[in-house]
């Protein structure tokens, strides 16, 4: 029924199954939307937010999936800048990938504040010295390029194709994309970084304040580093399961391998900065401030030792070893391992430069404070996967997404 | 964000801050409007009306 | 020499002495009352009161007999900051909070706060406050709201303000009669004049004066978090050492350390 609307020469599921898919996957989003509803019209109460954890889940869920969304400019800087040529052929997929977090996070972001319809506020009386400033500026303008990246994809639909005015503008923003790549990793470097300066320049709390260069703390630094290395390997992790769901190959190994490898390297470097930032913070910065590491890791239910172990080395060094090796990166399996990891390892990062500065008591005499989200939290984090996986669904059945798609999946 | 809103002080922080700003929203837009009056003069020109299976005169991505 | 002190920036700030704190709550009462503070019918979860000004309840973890107990009122501390930046003044994205250089006051202006929370991350003493409902009084109460403060709406942040209401009427009030300067006792704090201990004084820490100028200068004075370099202009004193160091973190190897601080939790 919808034959029309799909690019030539692929295969796709019947259109029953595909609206079937929609109608599932469509209930938890208007799960979601309900809860978000709610927190609009009732207010912040709807959330087992306090004043402890002013910053919460949605905080927790902006920096993850903004990180994760990181393959969309890292891809796009390797593939414009540096001229990796081979990367255009999962470009388009990282660049939805990324159109879908960064959406999410503006979404959550507006659930978040208790004033949304102040939510300008934060553009027009800027404080330009705020990390949060920096952070709402670059990610509205770097959203922008990512609809500016994803517009061509959707006038490249066979129907919209046909109009001569679509295909020329779609034809013409094709040819400078390079320039709105740059500028979109340009965008991506200040807000991935000040996204890490958001608790970093934080010196009332010795668990997330680090020292720096000029104004940026380190963890503006590492923040931008860890989304380069880990955003490619969610676009990995996305590219498979969605193999594994469309049962086809869609991106060829070569490509894979490549961005594995790239991220591989970042991952590795990342860890050894990573490790000498920890160390530098567990010995000369929080000592300074009165604070045995131990302090942040004992005496509390959640956050003990295994969670550093985890971020650090089981997530962060463990698959990096593995993308490095030829070996390691042919093989599927331990491929999946390690781009699984390597995202766990990104988001377990955010999680604890949010929640676990949250939790540890500055004051000598105050407590621990724990947290564990409202079903109202969850749905309305939940709801931009459900959002994601429709978009997703839609543009892959409708859009030439992957170029490599008909060559790997020949129609006979 | 703009001068004349009060709390806007002429010191090297907004200068920058702002600076960085303004450029990077002055490419986006002057590219989309270059992208937008270019594809209407093209169409104008009788660029683009191709039928879909054959391969793109321009030599863009599109359909290669 | 008075002249000069009047056009000298001022810098408003508080010596608490906790030896004469009682714990009796009435600072807590009179912010509330004076400021138009929301409160709920169920309180219970102290995470969720709005308390500008609360006391905290300290021990030194000793066993019986030597058991102490030291209460600790906090207000804001009206943070200077040590690079020019007080914690939670220059994380504000929308310039809603800000550091007056006239008075050393930190402000908060509610129309302009979006509720985004990020001060409340960075303020360690937790002196700052969301407000998750909307304020609801029981009825009648309104009316003994006071008019010299605004309530504040669902959704925004707020916190102690040194009652600046009560700055600006003795200000307004100097202007009309040709002065130029403030006494003493013409701006106090609500929670000050409440304290039946005289725990509390406030005054013009840059006021030679002032008994603050004095009071904060003793050997026992100390500030909460010192080491952070939030710079906060609420000074405490206590005779006693572990009260002292109760204010800061110190390493438990560290030289004079005479407290475990993992027991002072509760
Ligand atoms: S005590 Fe907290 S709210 Fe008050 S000035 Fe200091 S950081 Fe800001
Ligand atoms: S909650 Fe309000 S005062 Fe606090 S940082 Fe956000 S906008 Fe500023």
């Amino acid at each position: 029924m919808d034959s029309a609307l799909i690019p030539k020469g692929v295969r796709r599921c019947p259109l029953g199954h595909f609206v079937l898919f929609l109608a599932v996957v469509g209930a938890v989003l208007l799960w979601g939307v309900f809860a978000m509803v709610l927190c609009w019209i009732k207010g912040l109460n709807q959330t087992n937010m306090n004043d402890y954890y002013g910053f919460a889940l949605w905080i927790w869920a902006d920096l993850a999936v903004i990180a994760l969304g990181g393959g969309a400019f890292f891809t796009g800087f390797l593939r414009y800048i540096i001229g990796k040529d081979e990367l255009k052929n999962i470009i388009n997929y990282a660049v939805l990938i990324g159109f879908i977090c960064y959406s999410s996070a503006l979404l959550i972001l507006a659930i978040d504040i208790g004033q949304p319809l102040r939510g300008w506020f934060i553009f027009w009386h800027a404080n330009v010295h705020s990390m949060l400033t920096e952070v709402a500026f670059c990610l509205s303008c770097y959203f922008a390029v990512l609809t500016i990246e994803y517009i061509p994809l959707i006038l490249e639909n066979r129907q919209a194709d046909k109009v001569p005015f679509f295909h020329n503008l779609s034809h013409n923003m094709h040819e400078i994309m390079a320039v709105f790549a740059a500028t979109g990793a340009f965008l991506s470097f200040f807000h991935q970084g000040s996204l890490g300066g958001v608790t970093g320049v934080l010196f009332g709390r010795p668990f997330g304040f680090r020292e720096g260069v000029f104004i940026w703390p380190w963890t503006f630094f590492l923040f931008t580093w860890s989304a380069a290395a880990c955003g490619p390997c969610f676009t990995i992790l996305v590219t498979k399961i969605t193999e594994a769901v469309t049962k086809k190959k869609l991106v060829k190994d070569n490509v894979i391998e490549l961005l594995a490898k790239i991220s591989g390297w970042m991952l590795l470097t990342y860890f050894v900065a990573k490790t000498i930032d920890t160390w530098y913070w567990a010995s000369v910065t929080a000592p300074s401030m009165g604070f045995f590491l131990s302090d942040f890791y004992t005496g509390n239910p959640l956050y003990g030792w295994w969670i550093l172990v985890t971020e650090i080395v089981v997530c962060g060094l463990v698959p990096a070893l593995i993308l490095i090796t030829e070996r390691g990166r042919k093989n599927k399996t331990s491929l999946v391992v390690a781009v699984v990891l390597a995202s766990i390892g990104v988001s377990l990062n955010r999680w604890v430069m949010v929640l676990q500065v949250m939790a540890v008591p500055v004051m000598s005499f105050d407590n621990w404070a724990m947290y564990f989200p409202s079903w109202q939290e969850i749905a309305t984090t939940i709801l931009p996967v459900a959002y994601g996986i429709i978009l997703i669904g839609i543009s892959h059945r409708y859009l030439p997404i992957f170029p490599q798609e008909k060559e790997l999946n020949p129609v006979d | 964000m703009f001068p004349f809103i009060f709390e806007w002080i002429w010191d090297m922080s907004h200068i920058v801050f702002m600076g960085g700003l303004w450029y990077a929203l002055n490419i986006i837009g002057i590219g989309m409007t270059y992208c937008i009056i270019k594809a209407v003069v093209d169409t104008y020109q009788g660029k683009g009306g191709h039928h879909h299976d054959e391969a793109c005169e321009c030599g863009c991505d599109n359909h290669h | 020499m008075k002249k000069e002190h009047e056009h000298k920036a001022k810098k408003y700030g508080m010596v608490i002495d906790l030896d004469k704190c009682t714990g009796c709550g009435a600072c807590m009462v009179a912010c509330m009352a004076e400021n138009n503070v929301p409160f709920r019918a169920d309180e219970t979860d102290k995470l969720l009161s709005i308390t500008w000004m609360r006391v905290y309840k300290l021990t030194n973890a000793m066993p019986f007999p030597k058991t102490e107990i030291c209460y600790l009122p906090r207000p804001c501390m009206h943070c200077e900051g040590s690079h020019g930046h007080s914690p939670c003044v220059s994380v504000c994205p929308a310039t809603a909070t800000d550091y007056s250089e006239a008075t050393g006051i930190v402000s908060q202006i509610y129309t302009r706060c979006f509720g985004c929370r990020y001060c409340m991350a960075a303020c360690p003493y937790h002196a700052r406050y969301f407000n998750w409902w909307d304020p609801v009084w029981p009825e009648g109460m309104e009316k003994y709201l006071s008019p010299n403060v605004s309530p504040r709406m669902r959704g925004i942040v707020e916190k102690c303000s040194f009652c600046f209401h009560r700055y600006q009427l003795a200000m307004e009030k100097a202007h009309y009669e040709g002065r130029h300067g403030l006494e003493e006792d013409e701006y106090q704090t609500s929670c000050t004049q409440a304290c039946p201990a005289g725990a509390i004084t406030f005054g013009d820490l840059n006021n030679p004066h002032h008994a603050v100028y004095k009071l904060k200068k003793s050997e026992n004075a100390f500030r909460l978090l010192e080491r952070l370099g939030t710079n906060p202009k609420v000074y405490y004193t206590s005779s006693r050492k572990w009260v002292r160091q109760a204010g800061d973190n110190y390493l438990r190897d560290e030289k004079d350390n005479v407290i475990d601080k993992s027991k002072f939790r509760n």
